[in-house]
């Protein structure tokens, strides 16, 4: 189980912004395949270059596992300010 | 101190607040963003953060800031939500013993929190909304300090 955060650009692709995985979501890479299946667009944006990943709000970089509960969080390019 | 603001703020209260008190800093230096109206082209402005996560990120910047600059302080409050042209989106205070460290601590926070903070902004307009990305100036700004 993984609970999923998008922000930006993303949510309003994917039409949510949070949601909970119960199943398949052992990595980062199996998470964002499992999405990718859902929906072939968010998959692609998932993928996109600039596009970085928080699990349990720390930044991490290529694939780690998941542990049950993580929290995953998909931050594309940011602009505050 | 870092703080997300869900409603309007003054910057001169913060500013006078941020003052006070102070007896050996000599120097303090603030920057307020306003939100622009781009001659109608913008209506509002939605800044998304991710809470806990966006201060954690800021508060690694402001502690660099602290220690490159030797400060006495900085404050960093930024809006969050649904903000109207000309209201203020952010407000950066630094105090340093002498005034060249607190300008250039100011300088430094603004141009990391433009392209490097957790926020999304989007701009509302006449012809809908649309997500505001960093540009190469903003990544231009933040690179001078690399």
């Amino acid at each position: 189980m993984a609970r999923v955060l998008l922000f930006g650009p993303l949510g309003d692709l994917a039409g949510w912004r949070e949601r909970v995985v119960e199943a398949g979501a052992g990595s980062v890479a199996a998470l964002r395949d499992l999405l990718a299946a859902e929906d072939a667009d968010l998959g692609l944006a998932l993928s996109a270059p600039g596009v970085q990943v928080a699990v349990d709000q720390a930044i991490v970089r290529g694939d780690i596992a998941l542990a049950a509960g993580a929290e995953v969080a998909f931050l594309p390019p940011m602009s505050g300010g | 101190m870092i703080r997300l603001a869900d409603r309007a703020f003054d910057p001169g209260a913060l500013l006078s607040d941020f003052c006070k008190g102070r007896f050996e800093s000599g120097a303090v230096a603030s920057f307020t963003g306003l939100a622009r109206a781009e001659a109608g082209m913008a209506t509002a402005l939605e800044l998304e953060a991710y809470p806990g996560f966006t201060e954690a990120q800021i508060g690694v910047i402001a502690a660099q800031a602290r220690e490159r600059f030797n400060l006495d302080d900085a404050l960093i409050v930024h809006r969050t939500g649904r903000i109207a042209p000309g209201e203020p989106i952010v407000f950066v205070a630094t105090a340093a013993r002498h005034r060249r460290a607190a300008f250039e601590a100011c300088d430094f926070l603004m141009d990391y929190l433009k392209s490097r903070a957790p926020f999304w902004k989007k701009e509302y307009g006449p012809d809908g909304a649309r997500w505001v990305e960093p540009r190469d100036q903003d990544h231009a700004d933040v690179a001078r300090w690399e």
